[in-house]
């Protein structure tokens, strides 16, 4: 491969990781809260919230994510007879996906914080959403901070399943150009570009727990 | 005038009965220690008191506002705003302090005043900065709990309750918590405070601090009050159970 074509491959495959990093954030923007939601509901004293939560965990939880993806991308046709763009369909799969963990990694850590600072909040008249956002939550991002850096790195390599229904992500390109100019170097290209982006993530996490890291 | 006024209250832990029929008055500016063995339902009392529990009957008021009345054995408890009103004169110093950690001390103490009572920065935080100084911990403000010893952990959790003006301070075992060295320091504290003619209850096992500082000393026992009086009083009982409870103290501080 000459250096114009390693500059061009570079250049290309620089293109789809946008739609990976794309994918990455909308992910995170909507799963993220959508997460803190689902683990308040799951954690209501109402069966008729909590149960129906548990049953969305599960479900998500317990099939595989790239046929969660085909589904989404294929459902609103049988069901609705129009269908959405692929990539809207792959954030709202991974969303959905992404947010039923979440959920488990907020809940743990929201019960892994001592009753008295809930206690000693209602005494000093805070209300249930002070009380919440003020002590609780605070405490909880600095808990679950480890898990959640486990996760996000795991979602950058899962956006690779996006390829399923189509979505010109970084891992597509690289298999199509792989084909195309029957070379093993764009497959390498795209593992080193996951590679950055993960030690990025890894090193976000890093600086997040040490910037935390002045209590106990 | 009574300003905790307790009748005929019960709680229940499923089928364990923790508070049996309890009535007490507490006068206003009274200084009272509730003592007792593990288990006696001491504790609990307080938690009631705080609405940190619900009660299973009877009735509390709080500074002439009713917190909960039972009419045909049902316990009813007030509307929000006056239970909000009552949360504003009580105040609770817990065992394990409970602070928040990932608040300065200074936060710690003016987060509630400026967020809950409606007090405007400046004035919170001087008066932060007063009850640090009258606790001797004016160097402390900008620390966070995890660098506090016990001791000054628990001063900090007292003026955390002082900073709302409390008209009742209910401490619960304030010192089970700490070594005998700190316990001395947060005694020395809360000995400080009667000379502000705030209303107390205690919840304790220092024996010699409740004889010392107290206008009325209650023993409980298995759920129910078995002596009410004077620390003279009650130190000098004929009760079996009083006198097995405080043969214990005897010989311990012999």
């Amino acid at each position: 491969m000459t250096a114009e074509a390693l500059y061009k491959l570079f250049w290309f495959m620089l293109e789809a990781s946008g739609m990976t990093v794309k994918i990455f954030f909308f992910t995170l923007l909507f799963g993220l809260p959508l997460g803190l939601l689902v683990a308040v509901g799951r954690m209501s004293k109402f069966a008729l919230i909590r149960e129906p939560i548990k049953l969305y965990l599960l479900i998500m939880r317990g099939t595989p994510l790239i046929l969660q993806l085909m589904f989404f991308c294929y459902a609103p046709y049988y069901i609705v007879g129009s269908t959405m763009s692929r990539v809207s369909a792959a954030i709202l799969a991974f969303t959905l996906n992404y947010a039923a963990y979440f959920c488990e990694i907020y809940r743990s850590g929201i019960e892994s914080i001592p009753a008295g600072q809930r206690e000693a909040a209602t005494i000093l008249g805070f209300t249930k959403a002070q009380t919440f956002f003020k002590i609780i939550l605070p405490q909880v991002i600095k808990r679950v901070l480890p898990p959640m850096g486990n996760e996000f790195m795991v979602l950058v390599k899962d956006t690779a399943l996006a390829n399923v229904i189509g979505v010109a992500e970084l891992y597509q390109m690289a298999t199509k150009n792989m084909s195309r100019s029957a070379s093993i170097l764009p497959l390498i290209m795209a593992g080193v570009f996951y590679l950055i982006m993960n030690a990025i993530v890894s090193k976000a996490f890093g600086c997040a727990e040490k910037r935390l890291d002045y209590y106990s | 005038m009574s300003i905790v006024s307790i009748r005929n209250v019960e709680k229940r832990f499923g089928k364990l009965e923790v508070l049996k029929d309890i009535s007490l008055e507490v006068a206003d500016g009274e200084i009272i220690s509730v003592i007792g063995s593990s288990g006696s339902g001491k504790s609990t009392l307080l938690r009631c008191l705080t609405r940190l529990e619900t009660v299973n009957g009877g009735t509390i008021v709080i500074d002439g506002d009713t917190m909960v009345e039972t009419t045909d054995g049902k316990p009813v408890y007030a509307k929000e705003a006056v239970l909000k009103q009552i949360r504003l004169k009580t105040g609770l110093v817990f065992q394990n302090f409970n602070l928040f950690p990932h608040y300065t001390v200074l936060r710690n103490i003016t987060e509630a005043p400026i967020h809950v009572a409606g007090q405007s920065r400046e004035e919170a935080t001087a008066e932060a900065r007063r009850l640090l100084k009258k606790l001797g911990l004016e160097d402390k403000e900008d620390a966070y709990p995890c660098q506090l010893s016990g001791g000054q952990s628990q001063r900090v959790s007292i003026a955390r309750a002082l900073a709302l003006k409390p008209k009742i301070l209910f401490f619960d075992e304030p010192t089970s918590a700490l070594d005998p060295e700190l316990t001395g320091e947060v005694l020395r504290v809360i000995r400080s405070l009667t000379d502000l003619h705030m209303t107390m209850v205690i919840v304790t096992h220092e024996m010699a601090f409740a004889r010392e500082i107290s206008d009325r000393i209650i023993f409980m026992d298995q759920g129910v009050i078995v002596e009410d009086g004077t620390p003279e009083e009650v130190f000098g009982s004929e009760n079996p159970r009083t006198r097995e409870f405080l043969g214990n103290y005897n010989q311990s501080s012999i």
